[in-house]
C-alpha cells in the first residue's frame, strides 16, 4: 500500500528532489561517510535509521551546510550544488531541525518562526527595516492552523512551553520554510508518548504543504508511523533500504546493528568488497 | 502534601497555579515601576518638598545622564555583555568635545557635539572588535581595558585640568529650558523614544534580542551576530557620548575626570529595571524607571539628610532585590514549563 502511494507520488512530480551521490566525508583519520548515495523523492518522508556513529549526522550536516562533502556530489531537483554554509542550504530550500532545536526562549512564536528573516519595511533600510509585525503573526497564526499544530498561541513565549511544544515550534517552522526538505534529527526522542503523536501528526502533514522529509530516529514505531522509505546506515555506509512496516521490523534492526551478515541481500557491502556501496544502492533501485 | 493535593484534584489545580505562575510573571514584570511608584509615595510622606515642581525637575536633571548611559548599557546587557568603559568614555568625550571647541570656534557646537559623539563611537566600536574579532571570553575585559585607557587618555590630552568653555549649544543642552522642562529631559525623552523604536520595531533590534536569547541559535538562523555585537558597543559608546554632552553642557567644561564610577550606577540602574544579565531581557522603559529609582532614592535621602553613604546601601539592596527578582522569574519559568509538559 505504502509503496504504491509513494510511487504514484514520485511518477507524478518527476524526478527526486534530492541525490546523493558517492559522498565520503573524513574527519582526521576517521572515515565518517564512505561513498553514501541516496535518494529523497518529492512528498516524500524518508527514514534515516542506524546505531550511534553510523554517519547520519555527519550525512545531515552535509546536506545542511555546516559540513562540506570531501568527495561525492548532492544534487537538488537535478542540479549539483555547492552547499557550503547553513545559509546556502536554506537559500536552496533545506531547512534543519537540530536536536537543540535553535530556539528562543525569550521570545514568542512568531519571533522564532522569522527570526533571521523577519519581513520589514521600506527596502531601502535593510537590517534597520521597520518590522511588519501585523503580517508575521497573521501569517505565523495561518500557518499553526493549517499545520493543526498543538501550541498554546502564537503569542507564548518558547520559554514557557514544554519539550513538545518546544519541538513542534521547530519543526513547523522548519515546515513554513523549508520550500523542498525538511531534516529532522531526532524529534521525538525527548518526548512523551503524547507529546510525540502532535510531532509526528505534523511530519505526516509535510507532504501536503509540498515538501519532502528526511527524520532520524532511533523509534522504529515512529518511523513506521510517518516514513515510506527508510535508509540504514551503519560505519558511514547505507547498508540497506527497507519499507518501514511492521513485517520489515526485525530486518531492520538487523540492519542497524550488523547482526544479519551475509543473510541480507546488502550483506556483500560488509565484507569490504571493492565497490560496497553499490550493492546498497542496486538494492535500492530493485526496491523501485 | 501539595503533591498528594495535586494527584487527587488533577489538572485542575495544574491549571489554577498555571494562571498564578502567569500572574508572578506579570507582577515580576512590572517589579521595577512598582518599586518606583513604592519610594516616591514613601519620599512624598516623609518630605513636604519631595513632589514639589522645582525638586521633581531636579530629580529629572540629575538622573539624566546616568538615564542616557543606561540605554546604552541596556544594549549591551541585553547580549548579556556589560560595558565598563562609559565612565571613562563620558569623561574622554567631555574633553575631546571641549578641545574640537577651542580648536574651531567659528564651526560652532557642531563641530563640537560631533567630535563628543564620534568619540564614544570609536571607543564603542574598539570595545566591540577587540571583543569579537579578538574573540575575548567575556566583554568584561576589552571594556576593563578601555575603562583605563579613555580615562588615561582624556587625562593625558588635557593635562589633566578641566578645560573650561563650552558651546552654547552644547550648555543649552546640558542646562537650558524649555518653558519649564528642563532639555537634559528632553535630550532623555528623544533618546529613549529612538531606543524603544529601535528595540521594539527594528529588525537589527529584534536580532539584539536573538543574539541575547541564543548566540548559537541567531548564528544558525543567519543573524549576522557578530556585527551585531559589535553594534551594541557602539550604541553604549555613542549614549556615553551623549552623556558625556549633557555633562560638560551643564559644568561648562570638559572634565577629564567626569563619570568615573559611572559606569557601575549605569550598570545598577539597567539591572534595577529589570534587565536579564544572562541576557535577552530588558526594555528601555524599565530601564529609565531604574535610573529613576536611583535618582530618588539619592534625592530623597539628601532631603531627608540621611547620610550619604546610606544611599550607597540603598542602592546595592536594591540591586540585589532586582536579581533575585530575575532569579525567581526563571523559577516560575521552569515551573510553567513542567506543568505545560504535565498537561500535553
Amino acid at each position: 500500500m505504502e509503496t504504491e502511494r509513494a510511487q504514484e507520488t514520485r511518477e507524478e512530480n518527476g524526478g527526486p528532489v534530492l541525490e546523493v551521490k558517492n559522498v565520503t566525508k573524513r574527519f582526521g583519520a576517521t572515515l565518517a561517510l564512505n561513498r553514501v548515495s541516496l535518494e529523497l523523492h518529492r512528498g516524500e518522508v524518508l527514514a534515516l535509521l542506524g546505531d550511534n556513529g553510523a554517519g547520519k549526522s555527519t550525512l545531515i550536516k552535509c546536506l545542511s551546510g555546516v559540513h562540506e562533502p570531501d568527495e561525492g556530489q548532492i544534487l537538488i531537483e537535478g542540479e549539483e550544488v555547492r552547499i557550503d554554509s547553513p545559509m546556502r542550504a536554506r537559500d536552496l530550500g533545506v531547512e534543519t531541525v537540530y536536536q537543540d532545536l535553535a530556539l528562543f526562549d525569550n521570545m514568542n512564536v512568531v519571533g522564532n518562526f522569522y527570526a533571521g528573516r523577519e519581513p520589514t519595511m521600506p527596502r531601502w533600510l535593510g537590517n534597520w527595516g521597520w518590522v511588519k509585525e501585523g503580517e508575521m503573526a497573521k501569517e505565523a497564526n495561518d500557518l499553526i492552523d493549517r499545520l493543526e499544530v498543538n501550541l498554546p498561541g502564537a503569542d507564548m513565549e518558547i520559554g514557557l512551553m514544554s519539550g513538545g511544544q518546544r519541538q513542534a515550534v521547530a519543526s513547523a517552522r522548519a515546515m513554513a520554510f523549508g520550500r523542498k526538505i525538511v531534516i529532522l534529527d531526532e524529534p521525538t526522542s525527548a518526548l512523551g508518548a503524547r507529546e510525540s503523536g502532535n510531532v509526528l501528526r505534523l511530519i505526516q502533514e509535510a507532504p501536503q504543504q509540498g515538501v519532502s522529509v528526511i527524520v532520524i530516529s532511533h523509534n522504529l514505531e515512529h518511523i513506521m508511523q510517518v516514513a515510506q522509505r527508510a535508509v540504514v546506515m551503519r560505519q558511514g555506509r547505507v547498508v540497506g533500504e527497507e519499507e518501514p512496516t511492521q513485517e520489515n521490523h526485525e530486518r531492520l534492526v538487523s540492519l542497524i546493528v550488523g547482526s544479519a551478515d551475509g543473510q541480507v541481500e546488502g550483506g556483500n557491502t560488509e565484507d569490504g568488497s571493492a565497490e560496497p556501496e553499490n550493492g546498497a544502492r542496486d538494492e535500492g533501485r530493485r526496491g523501485e | 502534601m501539595s503533591t498528594l493535593i495535586e494527584r487527587v484534584t488533577g489538572s485542575r489545580l495544574g491549571g489554577t497555579s498555571e494562571q498564578s505562575i502567569r500572574l508572578g510573571l506579570g507582577i515580576i514584570r512590572l517589579g521595577p515601576v512598582l518599586i518606583l511608584l513604592l519610594l516616591v509615595m514613601v519620599m512624598t510622606l516623609l518630605s513636604p518638598v519631595f513632589f514639589s515642581v522645582a525638586n521633581v525637575s531636579n530629580v529629572v536633571v540629575q538622573t539624566s545622564v546616568l538615564a542616557v548611559l543606561a540605554i546604552g548599557q541596556l544594549f549591551v546587557i541585553l547580549v548579556a555583555g556589560i560595558d565598563l568603559s562609559v565612565g571613562s568614555v563620558l569623561g574622554l568625550a567631555t574633553v575631546t568635545g571641549a578641545i574640537a571647541y577651542t580648536f574651531n570656534q567659528t564651526a560652532g557646537g557642531f563641530f563640537s557635539i560631533a567630535i563628543i559623539l564620534l568619540t564614544g563611537m570609536a571607543v564603542g566600536w574598539l570595545n566591540g572588535f577587540l571583543y569579537v574579532k579578538g574573540k575575548m571570553p567575556h566583554s568584561f575585559i576589552p571594556t576593563l581595558a578601555t575603562l583605563y585607557a579613555a580615562r588615561g587618555l582624556a587625562l593625558v590630552i588635557s593635562d589633566g585640568r578641566p578645560i573650561p568653555g563650552v558651546s552654547p549649544v552644547v550648555v543649552f543642552l546640558g542646562s537650558g529650558y524649555i518653558g519649564p522642562i528642563p532639555m537634559p529631559a528632553i535630550v532623555v525623552i528623544v533618546l529613549a523614544a529612538i531606543a524603544i523604536v529601535v528595540t521594539k520595531r527594528l529588525k537589527w533590534g529584534r536580532w539584539v534580542y536573538a543574539v541575547g536569547g541564543d548566540k548559537e541559535a541567531a548564528r544558525r538562523t543567519g543573524i549576522p551576530v557578530d556585527r551585531v555585537l559589535i553594534s551594541v558597543f557602539v550604541i553604549s559608546g555613542l549614549m556615553a557620548g551623549f552623556a558625556g554632552l549633557l555633562t560638560s553642557g551643564r559644568t561648562d567644561a570638559g572634565f577629564p575626570t567626569a563619570g568615573e564610577l559611572s559606569e557601575l550606577t549605569a550598570i545598577a540602574a539597567v539591572i534595577i529595571g529589570g534587565a536579564s544579565f544572562f541576557g535577552g531581557r530588558g526594555s528601555v522603559i524599565n530601564v529609565i524607571v531604574g535610573a529613576l529609582i536611583i535618582g530618588v532614592i539619592q534625592n530623597g535621602l539628601n532631603l531627608l539628610n540621611v547620610n550619604v553613604y546610606y544611599q550607597l546601601v540603598a542602592t546595592g539592596a536594591i540591586v540585589i532585590i532586582a536579581v533575585e527578582l530575575d532569579v525567581l522569574r526563571r523559577r516560575l519559568e521552569e515551573r510553567f514549563r513542567s506543568l505545560q509538559a504535565r498537561e500535553a
